[in-house]
């Protein structure tokens, strides 16, 4: 049995009440599964409303069966207006940003895992942590109730920008009501945010166990906590500027609309505000979010990848301060979504550069994943299928960077569809790909039960072939000129591009359909699946090391010892090929990294 | 499985590259002066941005292919150059390939941006607004009067709330609903917002850019060939963003001068 130092004191004590345990459950690992359940229904929730605009994309006046009575006047006869269909693309891009791709590989993996993986029984501060899915709980009700009241939901999409969203009603339906029910969730999701990364930092740096040095951290622990420190400074300006729109609806205030704005022949009551204030504070959020829901991935993919191939990367340390430079970096390249904005044009150069710059760390965390996977014996299931293919996309994602990192290119791939397939691929699809690789590699610990391994590779399958075939014709579109949020396609020019759209609507039909086998197999393996041992992919980081699924205090009233560097692997010991970071024997190893 | 999983990665990135290599999709042609350089620019980044994605696509795959499922009493090896090998070859090839795209980029970017258009351009202004551009031509006077927001009235035909009795600047402005321009004569384009954030954006002219509202913001651009473009809205302003277009008619300068007086006469 592995060593464990003196006994822990819990620091509170196991729930009795079904609404302590389930509900409002102090326990890390209960919130964690909560963060991973809203993430779910976000996204089953974003999967149609995509799908709703792929068919309207592809077949304008097409009528929806059921979709009038989602809206009346958004789809008289189950046919999709245009306004409707702008408000159907905002709602889908908000629930995937906020609510997919930041809640379920951060707030969802890291709430279950980073306490165990440092070795501690649970976050430093337990209310806090619930608080913070509650209230990012509420954020999404507040964001779906725009669908229910007033004239729909904001139609101004996920960026939101001024002075749309500030001008009120009289801008277009959703522009009331609508906004200020988006700028209130979004507030609220950033509250919530700002509460999970004060506990994930001060776990990190706080309650990591005996023999727990900082290196000795598993990737995605470094992940979660890389991720958590720009959590902290990116949704703390992201929030003031949610409640200063709400201020020019609510209060009379003028941050974001200037004077002598006219809307149906009436000037407006607002005067010196900016239009682009807006946009600098958005987009030094928007960036960093980039980055927020794509470096958990690397850390999730890096370690199911490892555990895989039965050997550590080339090395541990430039992965992390890779992920470090993309962090401070993502900073410091914001403004290249700004580049045709009205923004002084030698900023664009100054946003330029370091935008080309930051490929270099990216370029790193590929070529160390890619060349470790020389010389291993790489199992393949359906974990590591995912891990292997957030490769493949975050690649095509991301060579397509170089095009919009420059300003002259810019000018003509600018709010094109070549953008959207860039940050689908880059941001969407790779983050999605990591959470499926931590979905079949971390169920059963977290369910206690295995997930079917057939099923999953066929959801793998559908899922790859069909992303490229969705996403690598948004950039032929773009190249040729298609601009994003149209409804439809009056232009004469973008008529010869229909067809490319109709193809993308089957590709996204087929592949959302796939996901539907995922989702079948999470329900029915969650009850029916096979028990998971207590460490199924003879994995080496701390969350194996403990009962399947864990005890309420991770460890079973133990602080456990660690006396390793996190991946072992490729070792002869006692148990096989790898050595557990609690296990005292000690190996000879050929990986220690210089 | 594993075998197979490699054949298909190779097999979309053989598939994802031939629409570009055979130009199925493809901008429409160029008819400015500064559009080239954009062109020549994104050229020069397609090659290196295809040749990145090919070989690590392949790479990829070729590592797949070789070290997947390999027997129990197979050995583990480390790639030969080990990270610092990797870590150096991303520093010195993205590193050079960084710099040569900033560098070069600039030229492209500064032609159209930090180069003041010529003494002798014709200005030009346009308003947008839910959703349609306007145009104003400064006629025989040379001067544009003053904007006054208060005087717009859309429905008398009154879209920038001009005040001829008291501005004699505006009584000889032309305002029209399509934009036409001389050929090989640069324009001074003067952009003015009415109401919420719109773009202006003419593909075959190299050129797209914001208005923002309270911010008067200029471009200036000559275009090459004579026909008919579409000027489109790129920026989400509302219900019909995806209907806000106008035409661009490029013409010889007998046909412009000829299109301006009989606007002239409509006013």
């Amino acid at each position: 049995m592995h060593d464990m130092s003196a006994p822990a004191a819990h620091h509170h004590a196991p729930p009795t009440s079904f609404i302590r345990k389930h509900v409002f459950s102090l326990d890390h690992k209960v919130i964690g599964k909560q963060y991973y359940a809203l993430a779910l229904v976000a996204a089953l929730c974003g999967m149609v409303l995509s799908w709703l605009m792929r068919i309207h994309l592809g077949w304008t006046n097409v009528a929806i069966p059921g979709l009038q009575l989602l809206s009346k006047n958004g789809a008289p006869g189950g046919v999709m207006t245009p306004e409707y269909y702008l408000q159907l693309m905002t709602m889908h891009g908000t629930i995937m940003v906020f609510f997919v791709l930041t809640t379920a590989p951060f707030a969802a993996f890291g709430n279950f895992f980073l306490p165990i993986q440092v070795g501690a029984e649970d976050m430093p501060f337990p209310r806090i942590n619930m608080s913070s899915f509650w209230v990012t709980f509420l954020a999404f009700v507040v964001l779906m109730s725009a669908f229910f009241v007033g004239d729909g939901p904001t139609l101004g999409g996920w960026t939101q920008y001024a002075p749309l969203n500030s001008v009120g009603a009289a801008a277009g339906p959703g522009q009331g009501l609508g906004v200020v029910l988006w700028m209130t969730s979004i507030a609220l999701f950033c509250v919530g945010q700002l509460l999970g990364a004060l506990n994930f930092i001060t776990t990190t740096l706080d309650l990591r166990v005996k023999g727990m040095s900082l290196m000795r951290l598993p990737l995605t622990a470094w992940a979660w906590f890389i991720t958590s420190c720009m959590g902290l400074t990116a949704f703390a300006v992201l929030m003031p500027a949610c409640i200063l729109v709400i201020l020019d609806h609510v209060a009379g205030t003028s941050f974001f609309v200037p004077s002598n704005s006219v809307i149906n022949d009436q000037v407006l009551p607002h005067s010196g505000g900016s239009t682009l204030l807006w946009q600098h504070l958005f987009w030094f959020f928007g960036h960093p979010e980039v980055y927020i829901a794509i470096i958990p991935g690397i850390g999730i993919v890096s370690h199911i990848l490892i555990t895989n191939m039965r050997k550590p990367m080339l090395s541990q340390r430039v992965l992390v301060a890779s992920m470090g430079a993309l962090a401070v970096l993502s900073y410091m390249v914001y403004g290249h979504h700004m580049f045709v904005s009205g923004m002084n044009p030698v900023s664009a150069l100054a946003f330029s550069f370091p935008t080309l710059v930051i490929t270099i760390p990216a370029t790193i965390i590929v070529l160390i994943q890619v060349f470790s996977l020389y010389g291993s014996k790489l199992r393949i299931n359906s974990a590591s299928l995912f891990a292997l293919g957030f490769i493949s996309m975050f690649v095509s994602g991301g060579v397509t960077g170089f095009f919009l990192a420059q300003p002259s290119i810019d000018i003509m791939l600018h709010a094109t569809y070549f953008v959207v397939g860039h940050f689908h691929m880059v941001m969407g699809v790779a983050a999605m790909f990591g959470i499926f690789a931590a979905t079949y590699f971390w169920f059963p610990k977290m369910a206690g039960r295995m997930m079917n391994e057939t099923l999953g590779k066929i959801h793998f399958w559908l899922s790859f072939v069909g992303t490229y075939c969705i996403f690598m014709p948004f950039h032929y579109l773009g190249i040729a000129g298609n601009i994003r949020r149209y409804s439809s396609f009056p232009d004469d020019f973008l008529q010869p591009l229909i067809p490319v759209h109709r193809w993308i609507t089957v590709a996204a039909l087929i592949t959302g359909a796939a996901q539907l086998i995922f989702l079948y197999n999470l329900i029915h393996s969650r009850f029916w699946g096979k028990p998971a041992p207590d460490n199924p992919w003879e994995a080496t980081s701390l969350e194996w090391s403990t009962a399947t699924p864990p005890p309420g205090d991770n460890f079973g009233g133990k602080h456990p010892v660690v006396y390793h560097d996190p991946y072992q692997y490729g070792v002869q010991s006692s148990v096989g090929d790898y050595l557990m970071q609690t296990s005292p024997e000690q190996v000879k190893t050929e990986h220690e990294e210089k | 499985m594993a075998k197979f999983f490699a054949i298909t990665i190779v097999v979309i990135a053989i598939l994802s590259a031939i629409p570009i290599l055979r130009h199925t999709w493809v901008a429409p042609e160029d008819i400015s002066t500064h559009g080239h350089m954009i062109d020549e620019q994104m050229s020069e980044t397609m090659v290196e941005a295809g040749i990145s994605f090919l070989a690590a696509q392949l790479i990829l795959a070729l590592f797949i292919w070789q070290f997947s499922n390999r027997g129990s009493d197979a050995k583990i090896k480390s790639f030969p150059g080990g990270a610092r090998a990797l870590v150096m070859a991303a520093l010195l090839l993205v590193g050079a390939e960084v710099l040569a795209l900033g560098v070069f980029g600039v030229k492209a970017w500064a032609n159209v941006y930090l180069t003041p258009p010529s003494a002798n351009a014709m200005p030009i202004q346009v308003q947008a607004g839910q959703f349609a551009f306007y145009f104003r031509y400064p006629g025989p006077d040379g001067k544009l009067g003053p904007i006054h927001p208060e005087l717009i009235n859309e429905g008398a035909q009154d879209f920038y709330g001009l005040d001829l009795e008291h501005d004699p600047d505006s009584r000889d402005d032309i305002v029209t609903a399509e934009m036409a321009i001389p050929v090989n004569k640069e324009v001074h384009l003067l952009m003015h917002a009415k109401d919420v954030g719109h773009s202006f954006f003419v593909r075959e002219l190299r050129v797209q850019q914001d208005f923002v509202p309270g911010l008067d913001v200029s471009l200036h651009f000559t275009a090459t060939k004579v026909g008919k473009y579409e000027i489109v809205c790129t920026q989400l302003c509302g219900l019909g963003h995806y209907n806000m277009k106008a035409y661009l008619e490029v013409l010889s300068p007998q046909d412009f001068d000829d299109w301006l007086k009989k606007q002239q006469a409509m006013q």
